[in-house]
């Protein structure tokens, strides 16, 4: 898979919707199909933890399993099609200016937090909780049994030829975007992840932007502030 | 196995069939690739409370891993082990391709493998079979998580891309020690990756073996011991068993 980078053809200044989603935040949208989704590193290496839904039936979910088999290969890219767990193409990424994005490193959670790092961060803010809170919000209501697998946009995990796993500096760089269409109508889950332990983000979490090009779809957020409203 | 060895249970799986048992804490679950080249595809539940499930992405950050072996544990979505790889003698198991759905599986074997046509034999795919397992337990799909394969070994490249490794030899076993009442759902089906054109999935051995669970696991129990990582797990377990 090449890994080339791909710039959009989309102006920004033909987006319909544009929101600033802060670190720590969760994050929906509802998004139509034929719709483009940006997602942007407005200030570099930060991890945007994402699910993907079929927005008509939930239980049919982005698989990080199922979208590396159908592409033979680890990274998301340009051309890579998010498979679900029912076999259907959910979107496909058409832009991609980091050039490669995780899915094997899941999400932070307060438990998994405690293993990775120390018994004591079980009370520091983590991805699951940004998406417990989204998925309460929707109907039907979700809940952990919905969280399966997440992409980790702008994250670097590289898995060496011997099968060893890590999490490396960041790839990413401040403005760098992934682009996805939708192929069908999706529900977007996004945790602006909030990890305060690890490296990859020099410690330091970070603001995102969501851009939508197309119909604008519906968007509901978490936010513990409105400081990044609409511009 | 001897048959002096002392057994909680016993099962001869033949290509297509599935599985599911809950696995006692300190119980060991032994699984045999009895002819060589199995691909078994695996679910792992907290029994008492199936939210808490087998997680991919948990168990190989924790351990700085790509693949499963003797030294690993498996852990839950809650920060705590669900099974402990306690011995092996295939070396690698896959844990991030997978597995296949009907309809995949009818473009790679055709859709002649009906059961009107084959009875018994016909070709059961790995997530029916899953779905089917799941339900007994009032569990459906939106528990079907990534899931750990067995005796399959898939490389990936620098850049990503992935290698089928041939598949394991006659006789090779993984097993496999219960850290809390553990729901076990196996699939002894075909791997998607398998370059194999027939379906053929081998013969496969589970055993159940007896165990006391240890309160606490040893200190230099070589899964304990692995890293700092795995010492904290099972201390989390272990706080959850109390």
């Amino acid at each position: 898979m090449s890994t080339a980078l791909t710039e959009s053809t989309l102006e920004l200044g033909s987006a319909t919707y544009r929101k600033v989603v802060d670190s720590g935040c969760g994050y929906s949208h509802l998004i139509p199909k034929g719709s483009v989704v940006r997602i942007v590193d407005r200030e570099g290496n930060q991890a945007v933890d994402t699910l993907f839904y079929n927005a008509a039936d939930p239980s049919d979910r982005y698989s990080a399993t199922d979208t590396i088999a159908a592409q033979n290969n680890l990274y998301l890219t340009t051309g890579t099609r998010l498979i679900s767990s029912e076999g259907h193409t959910l979107l496909t990424i058409v832009a991609d200016t980091c050039g490669r994005h995780d899915t094997l490193g899941g999400a932070c959670a307060a438990e998994s937090n405690q293993v990775r790092y120390a018994i004591e961060k079980r009370f520091m803010h983590s991805c699951r909780d940004s998406f417990l809170l989204e998925l309460a919000e929707h109907q039907p209501h979700m809940n952990k049994r919905d969280i399966t697998c997440n992409i980790n946009f702008f994250m670097n995990v590289p898995v060496t030829t011997e099968g060893g796993l890590r999490f490396a500096d960041g790839i990413s760089g401040a403005g760098r975007y992934v682009e996805l269409r939708a192929e069908m109508d999706v529900l977007m889950v996004i945790s602006n992840c909030p990890q305060l332990n690890n490296p990859c983000n020099a410690y330091n979490p970070t603001p995102i932007e969501v851009v939508v090009f197309g119909e604008a779809g519906t968007a509901h957020s978490h936010a513990h502030s409105h400081a990044g409203e609409a511009q | 196995m001897s048959s002096q060895e002392q057994v909680v249970h016993r099962d001869a799986l033949r290509g297509g069939q599935m599985w599911s048992r809950m696995v006692r804490r300190g119980q060991l679950l032994k699984l045999t690739d009895v002819e060589g080249g199995a691909t078994v595809a695996a679910l792992f539940y907290n029994a008492r409370q199936p939210l808490e499930r087998y997680n991919m992405a948990d168990t190989l950050k924790a351990q700085h891993t790509a693949y499963l072996t003797t030294g690993h544990v498996l852990y839950s979505d809650m920060g705590r082990i669900l099974m402990s790889v306690v011995d092996d003698s295939a070396g690698w198991h896959d844990t991030f391709t997978g597995h296949m759905d009907r309809k995949s599986s009818e473009t790679k074997y055709g859709a002649g493998g009906s059961y009107q046509k084959l009875r018994n034999d016909f070709l059961h795919d790995t997530r029916s079979n899953f779905l089917i397992e799941l339900g007994k337990h009032g569990l459906g799909k939106r528990d079907i998580v990534p899931n750990v394969n067995f005796f399959v070994k898939v490389t990936a490249s620098e850049q990503g891309d992935l290698t089928f490794e041939p598949g394991s030899q006659p006789g090779r076993h993984v097993t496999l020690r219960a850290e809390m009442d553990v729901l076990v759902v196996l699939s002894n089906t075909p791997h998607a990756m398998d370059p194999r054109a027939d379906y053929a999935p081998r013969p496969l051995e589970v055993t159940v073996l007896p165990g006391t669970p240890q309160t606490p696991v040893p200190k230099d129990d070589p899964c304990r011991a692995r890293c700092e990582q795995n010492e904290r797990g099972f201390q989390l377990t272990e706080d959850y068993n109390r």
